[in-house]
C-alpha cells in the first residue's frame, strides 16, 4: 500500500516554520540584549577606557547609528548575508574566528553523541528487560547519581581519576599545536568526550528504561506474548518501535542541553570550541562574537529538535498515514 | 445491557476502597532508604555551608603560607593559589551558593507553576502564546542565556539569581502544564464550575492540591540543577567575584595545581557532588512516592 | 453416559498476589468441553481476569501461581518449559483481550499482526489470514492487511482480535470482556461472530464478563465468581432458573429487565478486597441467609445437580423474599402546566462540527426523562449544555420560562442551585483532596454563600443518599465506587435542587451497586419531587427508572414519548434496532407477576421497606 505522506510533510513544514520563527525571536532577543541596553552599548563595552575616538569607531562598528528598528534591520541584514561583523578583540572577521571553533565543537559533540546515544538506549533497554534484578538496581543508582552531578563536576572528577590522581592516562587540558586539527591527537579528546558522555547518558538511560517498561507493560505486548511469539520478536518488533518515538524527543532535548554543558566542559579542558570562545568573548565583552555564538547555538537547538520531530513522526504510524 | 461507554471506568472501579487515607507525600517518601540517604547527604553539606563560616580557623581572605602549600602547611588541607587556608575558604564558600540556588529555584518554580497552571486552565490563545514563548525560550540553553545577560550587565548576584529562575521557568511551566492539564480535564473541576465557584478558587482549591506532588518533584529537580548552574557560573568567573570565598571560584582558581595541591579543588567538588546527589535522591524518593506502589491486583 | 473429554480442566487453582501472598483466586475448579462456551460472571475484584490469564499460563506482574493445576487439551500447563508454553499460546489456547484498541500494536500493520501467529510458508500463512478475515466478515484484500489499527473502527478492531485468536485453530479460546466499551449494535455483531466461530471450529471457549445479560445469551454454562472463588457453576438455563447460591440469586435480580416487568434490586454492601477477605464465606457479610457458621468456615463446593455445583451452606434454603418496588408513579399533568426545562431548536457543537441539531424537549416537574443514545449520539453534550458546562450552543434553553445562559458562570446563583449535575465516574468527579463534608458543602457555599448550619446540611444530605453520618470525615479514596457515587448524589442534593441531571451515573459501577443507586434515585424523586434527566445508553435502565424517553441518534432526537409507548411500539427504525440488539434478560417463571404487585419503599443499602415480598426461588 502506498503510504500517504501528505500529513507528515505538512507537519514537518509547520515545525520548520516554527523553527524559523524561533530563530527570528532569538535574533530579536540577542539584538535587544546586546545593543538596546539602557545607555550606550559602546560606552558599556569600553567602560573606563572609553575615549571619544574609540567610542565613535565602536558605534560605527556595532551599527549604533539610526533608530532602533533601523539598527535591527541593518544588523539582521548583515546576519542573513553571513556577515557577522568584526571581532572587537582580535580585529578579524567574526566568521573567521568562529568557523574553526564551530568545527571543533561539532567534532566533540558528534563523538559524544555517537557514543552516548546507542550506549544509553542499549543500557536502558537492558535495564528494563532485567527489571528489579541486581543489574537494574545498580544501573538505577548509578544513573541517578551521575544525573545529579553538574557536568563540570563530572569533568573535574574524571580529571582527578584518570589524569592527575589515581591514573595518569590522559592529559588534563587540551593543548592545540598550531596548524593541527583537534582530532590529530585523540588522547586529548578522550576526557572531554567522556565527560559529555557521562553527563548526557544517565538521563537517556532512565527515560529509555521507563518508556520500555511502559511499553512492555502495555496490552499489546501482553497480547504478543499471549500469541506465543518468541521473546526476541516481542521485544524487537512489538516493543522497541513503540518506545523510540518518545525517547527521540528526550534525546533531542539532551543534545540541545549538551551544548550548554559543552560551554563548561570546553572551558574546563581549554578545548578550542564555541563554548570556550563564548566565555572568552563574554569576558572580553566582544559583542559581535557573543551575538554570533548565541544565534549559532539557537540554530543548533532548532535543527536538533526538527530532527527529533522527524524521528517521532516516522515512528508513529498514526501521523504517518494521516491524509 | 451494560455495554459500558467508558471502558476504563469499569476497571477503575476495581480499586478496593482503602481503609486508611493516603499518608502525605513526604511521609511516604521517607519510607524509602534512598530518600533518607539523600536527606543525610544534603543535610551534611548544608551544615558545612551554613555552620562553616562560624568555625573557620582563619579568615578566608588572609595569606597564611606560600601558595599551593601541600596539606598540613598553613592548614590541614594546605593553601590555595594566593596562599590562603583551603579549609577556611571551603568552610566559608558554600553559603552564598546555596542561597543563590535556592532563590533561583523559588523564582523559577514559582513563576513556572503559575504560567503552567494558567495555560492549562485557560487554554485557547493564552495557552498557545505562553507555551510557544516557552518553546522559543528553550532555544537558549540555560547557561547560554545567563552568559548572554551576565556579559552585558556584568556579574551581579541578583542577575545571576534572576537568570537561573528565568531559565527554569519555561521548563517548569511545561511540566506543570502537563500535570495540570490532566487535572483540569477531571470531572471535579467541571463540577465546581457547574455550581459557579470562582475560577481563582477552583485553581487554588481543586487544581493546585492535585499537582502538589508534581510541584514537589519539580522543585527538587530544579534545585539540583540550580546548584550545578550557580556553581558552574561561579566556576566560569561570572558568579561571586574574587577575593570572596566560593566553591565554584575555588575550583577555577586552583585547578591549575591539581597535582600539587589537590585539596583546594577536591573539597568543593566533592561538596557540590554530595549535595546534588543528595537533593536528587530526595527528589527521586518524592517522585516514587508520588506514583505510589500498589500491588498488581486486578479483577 | 459417556461425555466427551473436556478441553480445559482446572483443578483447585490458586493464584496469589506478590508480596502479600493474599489469594486472588482460590480453590477454583472447572472444566469446559469442546464446542462449549463457559461464561464466567463476576463483579470487579472477583478475580475473573486473573483466572483468564492463568489459562494461558500467564501471570501478571504482582501475581503468582500458588497451587493447583490447569490442563488444556491434555497438557498440564505447570509442567511445560517456556518453549512449550510459547507453542501452547496462540496454537492451543488463544486470548481475545478486553480492549482491542490497546491490545493491537499501534506500530504494526494488521497483516503483520495476524500473520505472525502462524509458522510456515508465507503464501500459506497469507492464505490462512485472508480466510480467517473473511470468516469474521472483514475485507481480505491487501489494502486492508496494510492498515494500522487506528485506521479501523472499534468493532473492526475487535473482529481483528477475534480473527487473530482463531488463526491457528486453537482448542480453547479465552475472552475477557470482549464487548465492553462497544455500542449495543456492535456488541451484537461481535457476539454473533464469536458464537459462529466457536461453532465452526468446535472450540471450547471461556467468556469472561461482568454482564449477566450477555453471558446468559451467549454461554452454554455459567460460572459465577465472587471474591476469587466460583460460588456457583452449572448449565445456563439451570443457573438462571434454579440458582442455588444467594449471591447468584441476588445478582440475577440486580440485572435490569428490558421489559421492566421485574424490579431490579441491588445487593447491599460491596465485595471485599483481596487483601481483606473475610475468614468464612466471602459473601456472608452481604448475605441475607448468613449465620455464624458462614462467617467462620468457608463452604466447600457441593454438587446439587448434574454438572451443577454450589459453594454455600444454605444451598437448600430459599432466599427470603426481597421487597419489591412499585412501578413508576404516573403523574397526572395539568394541560396548562409549564415545563420546568424547555429546550427549543438547540444546536450545539465544537468549533468545526455540529454535535446536536434541532433539539426540542420539554421536561415537566416531577418527571424522569431519559436521554437514550449510543456513544457519539450527543447525549452527554446535551446534558452539559443544560448544566452550563458546554458553552458553544444556540437555541432556546429555559428554566421556568427564564432563558439560561450558556455558561454556568453567567447564570444566577438561584439558577445554579436549581439545576444540579451528577457525573458518570465518581472516581473522577470527587476531588481526592477533600473530605466528604467539604465536598458536600462546596456547592452549597457557592450558591448560597457561607452557611451556619453546615453540619446539618451535610447530615441531611448524607442521610438522603443512604450514607452513614461518619462518612462525612472520610476522603474519597476511603470509599467504594458505590459510596462515592452516593457522595456525588448527596452533594447534588445539598443545594435542594429541582432538576437533577444524571449523566450515565451507574455505568462505572458494578451491577449490584447500579441497582441500588437506581432505587435510591427513584425514592428521592418521589420524596423530594425532583425532576430527573437520566442520560444512559442502557435501554433496560430506561425502562426501570424513566417515565419518558428521548432517543438520540447522531445529534437528533429521533423519537420521544412515554417509556411504555415508545418501547411497546417503537416508531423509529433506530429505536427498533437498538431494542433488537440489546440482549433481553429474562428470568424464568413466576417472578414477573410478583414484581407488578410490589409496593413502595427503598431497597439496597437503604432502610428496608415493608410490604410485598418477592419469592426468589420456587422450591
Amino acid at each position: 500500500m502506498k503510504v500517504q505522506r501528505g500529513g507528515m510533510s505538512r507537519l514537518f513544514l509547520r515545525r520548520s516554520l516554527f523553527g524559523l520563527f524561533t530563530l527570528w525571536v532569538v535574533s530579536l532577543v540577542v539584538f535587544l540584549a546586546t545593543q538596546a541596553l539602557p545607555g550606550d552599548a559602546a560606552q558599556a563595552i569600553l567602560g573606563r577606557e572609553a575615549t571619544p575616538e574609540r567610542l565613535a569607531a565602536l558605534r560605527a562598528q556595532l551599527h549604533l547609528g539610526g533608530s532602533l528598528p533601523e539598527q535591527y534591520l541593518n544588523w539582521l541584514g548583515h546576519l542573513l548575508s553571513l556577515n557577522l561583523g568584526t571581532s572587537l578583540a582580535g580585529g578579524m572577521p567574526v566568521s573567521d574566528a568562529v568557523a574553526p571553533m564551530l568545527l571543533n565543537s561539532t567534532v566533540l559533540m558528534v563523538c559524544a553523541a555517537v557514543i552516548a546515544i546507542p550506549l544509553a538506549i542499549g543500557i536502558g533497554t537492558w535495564s528494563a528487560l532485567k527489571k528489579d534484578t541486581v543489574i537494574d538496581n545498580v544501573t538505577g543508582i548509578a544513573t541517578l547519581v551521575l544525573a545529579s552531578l553538574p557536568e563540570f563536576v563530572v569533568g573535574v572528577l574524571l580529571v582527578l581519576l584518570l589524569s592527575t590522581g589515581l591514573f595518569h592516562l590522559f592529559p588534563a587540558v587540551f593543548v592545540q599545536m598550531p596548524g593541527a586539527q583537534v582530532w590529530n591527537n585523540p588522547a586529548q579528546l578522550v576526557l572531554p568526550v567522556l565527560t559529555l558522555v557521562v553527563a548526557v547518558s544517565p538521563y537517556i538511560i532512565r527515560i529509555m528504561r521507563a518508556t520500555m517498561l511502559e511499553v512492555l507493560d502495555s496490552q499489546y505486548v501482553q497480547q504478543a506474548r499471549l500469541k506465543g511469539l518468541p521473546e526476541r520478536t516481542v521485544i524487537l518488533r512489538h516493543a522497541i518501535p513503540n518506545a523510540i518515538g518518545p525517547v527521540a524527543q528526550v534525546i533531542a532535548l539532551q543534545l540541545a542541553w549538551l551544548i550548554g554543558g559543552v560551554v563548561l566542559v570546553e572551558y574546563l579542558f581549554r578545548f578550542p570550541g564555541v563554548g570556550f570562545e563564548l566565555i572568552d568573548a563574554v569576558t572580553n565583552r566582544d559583542m559581535p562574537v557573543v551575538q554570533a555564538l548565541a544565534i549559532i547555538i539557537a540554530l543548533f537547538y532548532v535543527v536538533v529538535n526538527l530532527l527529533a520531530d522527524v524521528v517521532t513522526l516516522v515512528a508513529n504510524p498514526k501521523v504517518r498515514t494521516a491524509s | 445491557m451494560s455495554n459500558g461507554v467508558a471502558t476504563p471506568a469499569v476497571h477503575l472501579a476495581t480499586a478496593p476502597p482503602r481503609t486508611r487515607h493516603k499518608q502525605g507525600l513526604f511521609r511516604r517518601a521517607l519510607k524509602s532508604r534512598r530518600t533518607v540517604i539523600g536527606l543525610v547527604l544534603s543535610g551534611l553539606v548544608l551544615g558545612v555551608a551554613f555552620l562553616g563560616p562560624l568555625v573557620t580557623p582563619h579568615s578566608p581572605t588572609v595569606f597564611v603560607a606560600a601558595p599551593f602549600s601541600p596539606a598540613g602547611i598553613g592548614g590541614p588541607f594546605g593553601t590555595d593559589n594566593l596562599g590562603r587556608d583551603v579549609l577556611s575558604r571551603f568552610l566559608a564558600g558554600g553559603q552564598t551558593l546555596m542561597i543563590l540556588a535556592l532563590l533561583g529555584t523559588v523564582i523559577g518554580v514559582g513563576l513556572g507553576a503559575v504560567v503552567g497552571v494558567v495555560a492549562a486552565y485557560r487554554r485557547g490563545w493564552l495557552d498557545e502564546v505562553l507555551m510557544r514563548t516557552g518553546d522559543v525560550a528553550l532555544a537558549f540553553p540555560q547557561i547560554v542565556l545567563a552568559l548572554l545577560f551576565l556579559s552585558i550587565i556584568g556579574p551581579q548576584l541578583w542577575l545571576l539569581v534572576l537568570m537561573v529562575g528565568v531559565g527554569h521557568m519555561p521548563r517548569v511551566a511545561r511540566v506543570v502544564r502537563g500535570a495540570a492539564m490532566s487535572v483540569v480535564e477531571r470531572d471535579f473541576v467541571k463540577a465546581a464550575e457547574s455550581v459557579g465557584i470562582p475560577r481563582w478558587k477552583i485553581v487554588i482549591g481543586e487544581i493546585v492540591p492535585n499537582i502538589s506532588s508534581t510541584l514537589a518533584v519539580e522543585f527538587g529537580l530544579r534545585l539540583t540543577y540550580s546548584i550545578g548552574l550557580v556553581a558552574g557560573l561561579s566556576f566560569l568567573g561570572l558568579g561571586m567575584q574574587p577575593p570572596a570565598a566560593d566553591w565554584g571560584l575555588m575550583i577555577n582558581e586552583n585547578r591549575i595545581a591539581l597535582t600539587v595541591s589537590p585539596w583546594s579543588v577536591v573539597l568543593p567538588v566533592l561538596a557540590i557532588a554530595v549535595l546534588t546527589v543528595g537533593t536528587n535522591l530526595v527528589t527521586d524518593g518524592l517522585a516514587k512516592a508520588a506514583i505510589g506502589s500498589d500491588e498488581g491486583v486486578t479483577a | 453416559m459417556s461425555s466427551p473429554t473436556p478441553t480445559l480442566v482446572v483443578d483447585n487453582l490458586k493464584i496469589v498476589g506478590v508480596p502479600s501472598m493474599a489469594a486472588i483466586v482460590e480453590e477454583l475448579s472447572l472444566e469446559v468441553r469442546p464446542g462449549e462456551i463457559l461464561g464466567v460472571v463476576g463483579e470487579s475484584g472477583s478475580g475473573k481476569t486473573t483466572l483468564g490469564l492463568a489459562l494461558l499460563n500467564y501471570c501478571k506482574d504482582g501475581t503468582r501461581m500458588g497451587g493447583g493445576s490447569v490442563s488444556v487439551a491434555g497438557q498440564e500447563l505447570a509442567g511445560l518449559n517456556w518453549r512449550q508454553v510459547r507453542r501452547l499460546r496462540g496454537q492451543t489456547v488463544a486470548y481475545i483481550p478486553q480492549s482491542p484498541a490497546s491490545a493491537l500494536n499501534p506500530a504494526l500493520r494488521i497483516g503483520t499482526q495476524l500473520g505472525e501467529c502462524l509458522a510456515g510458508e508465507p503464501a500459506t500463512v497469507l492464505a490462512r489470514v485472508r480466510e480467517v478475515l473473511r470468516e469474521v466478515a472483514l475485507d481480505d484484500d491487501d489494502a486492508f492487511l496494510a492498515r494500522y489499527p487506528h485506521q479501523l473502527s472499534g468493532g473492526q478492531q475487535q473482529r481483528v482480535a477475534i480473527a487473530m485468536a482463531f488463526t491457528a485453530r486453537p482448542a480453547l479460546i479465552v475472552m475477557d470482556e470482549p464487548t465492553t466499551g462497544l455500542d449495543v449494535s456492535t456488541q451484537e455483531h461481535v457476539l454473533a461472530t464469536v458464537r459462529q466461530m466457536c461453532q465452526n471450529y468446535d472450540c471450547a471457549a471461556v467468556y469472561i464478563s461482568h454482564d449477566m445479560a450477555v453471558v446468559a445469551e451467549l454461554a452454554d454454562r455459567i460460572a459465577v465468581m465472587y471474591s476469587g472463588r466460583i460460588v456457583e457453576i452449572g448449565a445456563t438455563a439451570e443457573v438462571l432458573a434454579n440458582s442455588r447460591h444467594p449471591y447468584t440469586g441476588r445478582l440475577l435480580l440486580a440485572v435490569p429487565d428490558l421489559d421492566a416487568k421485574r424490579p431490579m434490586i441491588g445487593i447491599p454492601g460491596h465485595a471485599p478486597s483481596p487483601l481483606a477477605r473475610p475468614r468464612g464465606c466471602a459473601f456472608a457479610p452481604r448475605c441475607p441467609l448468613a449465620d455464624e457458621g458462614c462467617t467462620t468456615t468457608a463452604p466447600e463446593a457441593t454438587e446439587v445437580g448434574p454438572r451443577h455445583t454450589v459453594r454455600c451452606f444454605k444451598a437448600d434454603v430459599p432466599l427470603p423474599a426481597v421487597p419489591a418496588r412499585k412501578a413508576p408513579a404516573r403523574v397526572a399533568r395539568d394541560a396548562a402546566e409549564r415545563p420546568v426545562v424547555q429546550i427549543s431548536g438547540l444546536k450545539a457543537g465544537y468549533s468545526s462540527f455540529t454535535v446536536l441539531e434541532d433539539i426540542n424537549l420539554d421536561v415537566y416537574a416531577g418527571d424522569c426523562v431519559a436521554l437514550l443514545g449510543e456513544s457519539g449520539s450527543g447525549k452527554t453534550t446535551l446534558s452539559r449544555c443544560i448544566a452550563g458546562l458546554h458553552h458553544n450552543f444556540s437555541g432556546g434553553l429555559t428554566l421556568d420560562g427564564e432563558q439560561l445562559a450558556a455558561n454556568s458562570f453567567k447564570r444566577t446563583k438561584e439558577q445554579r442551585r436549581r439545576v444540579q449535575y451528577i457525573f458518570q465516574n465518581p472516581y473522577e468527579s470527587l476531588n481526592p483532596r477533600r473530605t466528604v463534608e467539604d465536598l458536600i458543602l462546596q456547592p452549597v457555599t457557592a450558591v448560597r454563600g457561607k452557611v451556619r448550619n453546615g453540619r446539618d446540611i451535610v447530615a441531611t444530605a448524607l442521610e438522603r443518599a443512604s450514607l452513614r453520618p461518619d462518612h462525612a470525615t472520610r476522603y474519597p479514596d476511603q470509599l467504594s465506587g458505590g459510596e462515592r457515587q452516593r457522595v456525588a448524589i448527596a452533594r447534588a442534593l445539598a443545594t435542594e435542587p429541582e432538576v437533577l441531571i444524571c449523566d450515565e451515573i451507574t455505568s462505572a459501577l458494578d451491577v449490584s451497586v447500579q441497582s441500588s443507586l437506581v432505587d435510591l434515585l427513584r425514592t428521592l424523586q418521589a420524596e423530594m419531587g425532583l425532576t430527573l434527566l437520566f442520560i444512559t445508553h442502557n435501554i433496560a435502565l430506561v425502562r426501570n427508572i424513566a417515565s419518558q424517553v428521548a432517543v438520540l441518534e447522531r445529534g437528533r432526537i429521533v423519537e420521544f414519548g412515554e417509556v411504555e409507548g415508545v418501547f411497546a411500539n417503537p416508531r423509529h427504525d433506530y429505536t427498533r434496532s437498538l431494542m433488537a440488539a440489546t440482549p433481553n434478560f429474562q428470568l424464568a417463571g413466576g417472578l414477573h407477576e410478583v414484581g407488578a404487585t410490589g409496593t413502595d419503599g427503598p431497597q439496597g443499602d437503604g432502610p428496608q421497606g415493608t410490604g410485598g415480598l418477592l419469592p426468589l426461588r420456587s422450591l
